[in-house]
């Protein structure tokens, strides 16, 4: 039998430093941004459905604008033609702003690495990557591992820093 | 039904551009015309006006750098295929180009569709198509500045992977 006497209705107190608080907060709302450019896409789709339900970490929120968006997850091959569009969307995305390079193309262009005229070799030439998640493509697991590593990530950070 | 066919167009292209088809091939049933560099324009028109032979469909445009190719005599070559849904029949058309400023008529004037196609040529290859409405690259960024489908253009690029300057949170 469930007793409510310990429930009084009065209010409380909970003590936390700003950063504890912050960092819970943007570090359970990543809001990813909608994106795919290959075949990594469809494992990010299949991250977000029923089975794997990337909404357990709070990431769930695909925004179909940068402007709305904390995370940027590069999901497959990068183009030349595509990389300038990929720092236009990143200078859209406001602070703070994280990125994760998703499969070998985004990684270090992954099978067009060595002779391709066509492909970025790595997309951490042009934006600064938090989390990089091996695979060709990655399964929804390792996806779903990159996001509790940035996570991590976050909740390391301060409000004093620069970042 | 198809041989008979590439009889006809054999004797109507010949009677009508005599001189100026240099090679006519027949490659599994399949005819293919060479023409003269100015001549695409005509030859593809009688072949999409003509009631008999109704080409009228272009297919695609493709390019080849015949560099250091045995027996080649210019380096490159526009190659057209057409189609006829009256007589569900195909032909070809080649073209080939000098190596310097290779350029020829664009078919925008006869099909709409050629537009991207010859874009994509202009962007791999290098050549110019006058009279087309839009003569931009399609698949590499403006300031690409190679033609990466050649045959002389090297394997590991000119540079185009590191001109990239990163993008630092400062900036």
């Amino acid at each position: 039998m469930v007793t409510n006497d310990t429930k009084t209705g009065e209010s409380g107190i909970i003590l936390t430093t700003a950063d504890y608080a912050i960092n819970w907060a943007r570090s359970n709302s990543l809001w990813p941004l909608t994106f795919g450019l290959a075949c990594c896409a469809i494992e990010m789709m299949a991250t977000g459905a029923a089975k794997y339900d990337i909404d357990r970490f709070g990431a769930g929120v695909f925004r179909p604008s940068p402007r709305q968006a904390d995370l940027m997850i590069v999901a497959g091959t990068v183009t030349f033609k595509m990389a300038e569009l990929i720092k236009r969307l990143y200078a859209q995305m406001p602070e703070p702003k994280y990125v994760l390079a998703m499969g070998s193309c985004s990684i270090s262009g992954g099978p067009f690495s060595k002779d391709s005229y066509s492909v970025l070799r790595g997309v951490d030439l042009i934006v600064p990557v938090d989390v990089f998640v091996p695979g060709c493509p990655p399964r929804p697991e390792a996806l779903l591992e990159g996001l509790i590593k940035l996570q991590g990530i976050i909740k390391k950070r301060s409000i004093i820093d620069k970042k | 039904m198809s041989d008979a066919l590439n009889t006809i167009i054999k004797e109507k292209i010949t009677a009508k551009f005599g001189e100026h088809v240099l090679e006519t091939t027949e490659f599994r049933g399949q005819l293919a015309f060479t023409v003269k560099q100015d001549r695409n324009c005509e030859i593809a028109e009688f072949l999409k006006t003509d009631p008999d032979l109704a080409y009228d469909y272009l297919e695609d445009i493709c390019g080849a750098d015949y560099l250091e190719y045995e027996g080649a005599k210019d380096r490159f070559c526009v190659i057209y295929q057409f189609y006829s849904f009256k007589n569900n029949h195909r032909v070809r058309v080649k073209v080939f180009l000098p190596e310097k400023n290779p350029s020829l008529d664009s078919l925008t004037c006869l099909w709409k569709s050629a537009g991207f196609p010859e874009r994509e040529i202009y962007d791999m290859y290098g050549i110019t198509f006058r009279n087309h409405p839009d003569m931009r690259r399609l698949l590499m960024p403006d300031d690409f500045g190679s033609n990466p489908l050649r045959k002389d253009y090297p394997l590991k690029g000119k540079g185009e992977r590191d001109r990239f300057p990163k993008y630092t949170v400062d900036d």
